[in-house]
C-alpha cells in the first residue's frame, strides 16, 4: 500500500513537472505548426536563473520562481520577435534544423557561463524532508510541486476558457485562417502564447532543479520527454498535456520502481502503445 | 518527349557530379593523415541517404534510423567477434538484418503520418536501444561490444591510417549511391515523390501508396544496415551510442543540412558537418557546440532547404 501510493505520488509530481515543461509547446506547435524543438532551452534559462538568485544573491526559493517565469518569458518573446517569426513559413524541416541549431548554441552557452556540472538550489527548511499522513511519510517538495502546478494548471485552464485571450487562442488553434478572417491578431495572440508557454517551461525548469536536477545538457535531455507529453497529449489540448504528462509521470516512476532492469523502458512502451491507438494523441483532433 | 526520353535525359550524367566523384579521392593525396575521418564521413553519408530515400523522397520523417543503423553495426560485430572476420559477408548480413527490421517494422510505420509518425519511430529507436542496453550478455552494454576482430578483405588489412577503411566504405558508399540514383530516377521514385507531395491523389490515381512506402522504407533500412556494418567493420568496436537518439537525430541534422530531397544532400550534409566538428572540437573542445549550433542557424537563415537546396536557388534552372 505505502508503495503503492508513493508511486502515484512521485509520479505525480514528476508529471506536474512534464506538464509545465511542455504546456507551452504544445499550445504554440497547435497554433501556429511551428516546430520548436529548443522549447527546454527556455526551461534552463528559468533553472539558472532561479539557481543564481537564491544560491548567490540569497533571495528566497519562493520569490526566486517569478522571476524564473519573467526571464524565460522576455528571452522566449525576444527570440520570437527577431528570429522565429521569420520561419513561420518555412518548411517544418528547416524549423526543426534551426530550434536545434538553438539547442545546441544554448547548451554551449550554459556550459560557458555556469559549467557542465549539476547544479543544485538551497530550498528553504519548511520545504525539506517529508511530513507524515494516514501513517505514510510523503516528500515536503514533491507536495508543494503538485499543489503549486496544480494551481497554475487551474488558473491556465480558467484563463483559456474565460478570457478574452483564451477564446483567441482557442480560435486561432483551432482555424487558423478563420481566426484571421474573423479579425483576431493572430500573430499577436501568438506572440504572447509563446511567452507564456515559454515562462512556464522556466518556471518548470526552475522547479525542476531539486527534482530532476539541471545541468547543461538539459535542453536536449528532456526535449524527448516534452515530445512525448506533446504527442501523447494532442496538439493544441492543455487538458491532454495534462493527462498525458500524468499517465507517463506515474508510468516512469512505476517502472523505476518495480522492474528497475527495464530501465525506461515502460515509458516509451506507453507511449508507442497510446499513439498507435489514438495517432493524434489523447485529446487531439487532427 | 515520350516519358522514357524524361527518365533518360533526367538520369544523365553531368560533369559536377563527375567531378564530385573525383574529388571524393582527393584524401588519399591530399590529406592522407585524416583518411580515418574521411571513413567515417563516408559511413555517415551512406546512412544519410538512406534516410534521404524516406524523408527526402517520400516524405516519411523518422527520428529513429539509428535502429537499423545500430543493428547493423551489431550484426556486423557479432559475426566478426564469433570468428567470422571475412567483411564482405558481414557487410551482407548487417544490410540483411538491417532490411529485415525495417521490413517487418514498416508494416506499421507507413499507416501514421505527422507527428505521431516521429514519434514512433522514436518510440521504437528508444525501445531497440533499451534492449541492447539490457542484454549485456549478447551486446556488451554500455562497455560496448569488445573484440571484435576483422579478417584482410580481398587481402587488403585494415591499417591504423584508414587507407583500406576509407577505400572500402567510399566504394561501398559510390554502389548504394548507383542503387540509389537507380531508383530516384525510375517511375517508382517518381511515384514516391508523388506520395510526398499527395499522398491522397496518388491512392486515388490507382498507386499502391502504402505498398511503395513499405518498399522504400526496406530499401531504406538496409542501405542503414550496411553503413552500420562498415561502422563496426572498420571501427573494429560497437558501442551503444550506434542506437541512440543522438545518432538519429544527428543524421537528421545532416541530411536537413545538405538539403533533403536531393541525391547529394546527406553527402554534402556528412561532409560539412563532420568536418566543421572535427575542427571545432580541435580549436575549442569544451565549446564547439556553439559553433555549430551557429551553423545550422546560419544556414536556414540564409540558405533555405539546406546548403544544396540554398546554392540551388542562385543557379539557372535548367529544362
Amino acid at each position: 500500500m505505502q508503495s503503492l501510493v508513493g508511486v502515484l505520488f512521485d509520479g505525480l509530481a514528476y508529471g506536474m513537472l512534464l506538464f509545465l515543461l511542455s504546456a507551452g509547446l504544445s499550445v504554440t506547435l497547435g497554433m501556429m505548426n511551428f516546430v520548436n524543438l529548443a522549447h527546454c532551452a527556455f526551461a534552463m534559462i528559468g533553472g539558472y536563473v532561479a539557481v543564481t538568485l537564491t544560491n548567490s544573491m540569497g533571495w528566497p526559493f519562493l520569490a526566486a520562481l517569478p522571476m524564473a517565469f519573467l526571464a524565460a518569458a522576455l528571452v522566449s518573446i525576444a527570440l520570437e520577435r527577431t528570429l522565429y517569426r521569420r520561419l513561420y513559413r518555412a518548411s517544418e524541416l528547416d524549423q526543426c534544423l534551426f530550434t536545434i541549431g538553438v539547442v545546441f548554441v544554448s547548451i554551449a552557452g550554459a556550459a560557458w557561463f555556469f559549467g557542465t556540472v549539476q547544479q543544485s538550489i538551497e530550498t528553504p527548511g519548511y520545504l525539506r524532508g517529508t511530513f507524515q499522513l494516514f501513517g505514510m511519510s510523503f516528500a515536503r517538495y514533491r507536495a508543494f510541486l503538485i499543489a503549486f502546478a496544480g494551481a497554475i494548471t487551474l488558473a491556465l485552464l480558467a484563463g483559456l476558457e474565460y478570457t478574452r485571450f483564451g477564446a483567441r487562442v482557442r480560435a486561432a488553434v483551432d482555424n487558423q485562417r478563420m481566426a484571421r478572417g474573423l479579425g483576431i491578431d493572430v500573430d499577436r495572440t501568438f506572440a504572447l502564447t509563446f511567452a507564456v508557454g515559454g515562462g512556464l517551461a522556466g518556471l518548470g525548469g526552475a522547479l525542476a532543479v531539486e527534482m530532476i536536477g539541471l545541468d547543461n545538457a538539459f535542453a536536449f535531455t528532456y526535449l524527448v520527454y516534452v515530445l512525448i507529453v506533446v504527442a501523447v497529449g494532442g496538439l493544441g489540448s492543455i487538458g491532454g498535456s495534462l493527462l498525458a504528462a500524468a499517465l507517463l509521470g506515474v508510468s516512469d516512476m512505476a517502472g523505476k520502481y518495480y522492474v528497475p532492469s527495464l530501465g525506461a523502458f515502460l515509458i516509451y512502451l506507453v507511449m508507442v502503445g497510446l499513439l498507435m491507438w489514438r495517432p493524434a494523441g489523447l485529446f487531439g483532433k487532427r | 518527349m515520350a516519358a522514357a526520353d524524361i527518365f533518360a535525359s533526367r538520369a544523365r550524367w553531368r560533369w559536377p557530379e563527375l567531378a564530385f566523384w573525383a574529388c571524393t579521392l582527393l584524401p588519399y593525396a591530399v590529406t592522407p593523415a585524416y583518411l580515418q575521418l574521411a571513413s567515417q564521413i563516408a559511413i555517415t553519408a551512406l546512412f544519410a541517404l538512406s534516410l534521404d530515400l524516406i524523408v527526402g523522397y517520400a516524405g516519411l520523417v523518422s527520428l529513429g534510423h539509428a535502429a537499423y543503423f545500430g543493428l547493423g553495426s551489431y550484426a556486423a560485430g557479432l559475426l566478426a567477434k564469433h570468428g567470422w572476420g571475412e567483411p564482405l559477408s558481414g557487410l551482407l548480413l548487417a544490410g540483411l538484418v538491417g532490411g529485415i527490421a525495417g521490413y517487418l517494422s514498416s508494416h506499421v510505420i507507413v499507416r501514421f503520418r505527422h507527428l505521431a509518425l516521429i514519434m514512433l519511430t522514436l518510440g521504437f529507436g528508444l525501445l531497440l536501444a533499451e534492449a541492447a542496453n539490457s542484454a549485456h550478455a549478447i551486446t556488451g552494454g554500455a562497455d560496448g561490444l569488445q573484440g571484435v576482430r576483422m579478417g584482410t578483405l580481398l587481402g587488403f588489412k585494415f591499417d591504423l591510417y584508414g587507407r583500406t577503411a576509407y577505400g572500402y566504405s567510399l566504394f561501398t558508399l559510390f554502389l548504394c549511391f548507383l542503387a540509389c540514383r537507380r531508383i530516384i530516377h525510375s517511375p517508382f521514385g517518381l511515384a514516391l515523390r508523388g506520395i510526398r507531395e499527395n499522398s491522397v491523389r496518388m491512392t486515388a490515381i490507382g498507386a499502391p501508396s502504402r505498398a511503395h512506402l513499405r518498399k522504400v522504407y526496406t530499401i531504406s533500412a538496409v542501405l542503414a544496415g550496411i553503413a552500420g556494418g562498415l561502422l563496426a567493420q572498420t571501427t573494429e568496436t560497437v558501442s551503444l551510442e550506434v542506437l541512440s537518439f543522438g545518432r538519429s537525430a544527428d543524421v537528421l541534422v545532416i541530411l536537413i543540412l545538405g538539403g533533403a530531397g536531393r541525391l547529394y544532400g546527406g553527402l554534402v550534409g556528412a561532409m560539412l558537418y563532420m568536418v566543421a566538428r572535427d575542427q571545432f572540437s580541435g580549436v575549442n573542445p569544451q565549446y564547439w557546440y556553439f559553433w555549430i549550433g551557429l551553423l545550422l542557424i546560419g544556414v536556414v537563415m540564409f540558405l533555405p532547404n539546406g546548403v544544396l537546396g540554398g546554392i540551388g536557388r542562385f543557379l539557372p534552372r535548367r529544362a
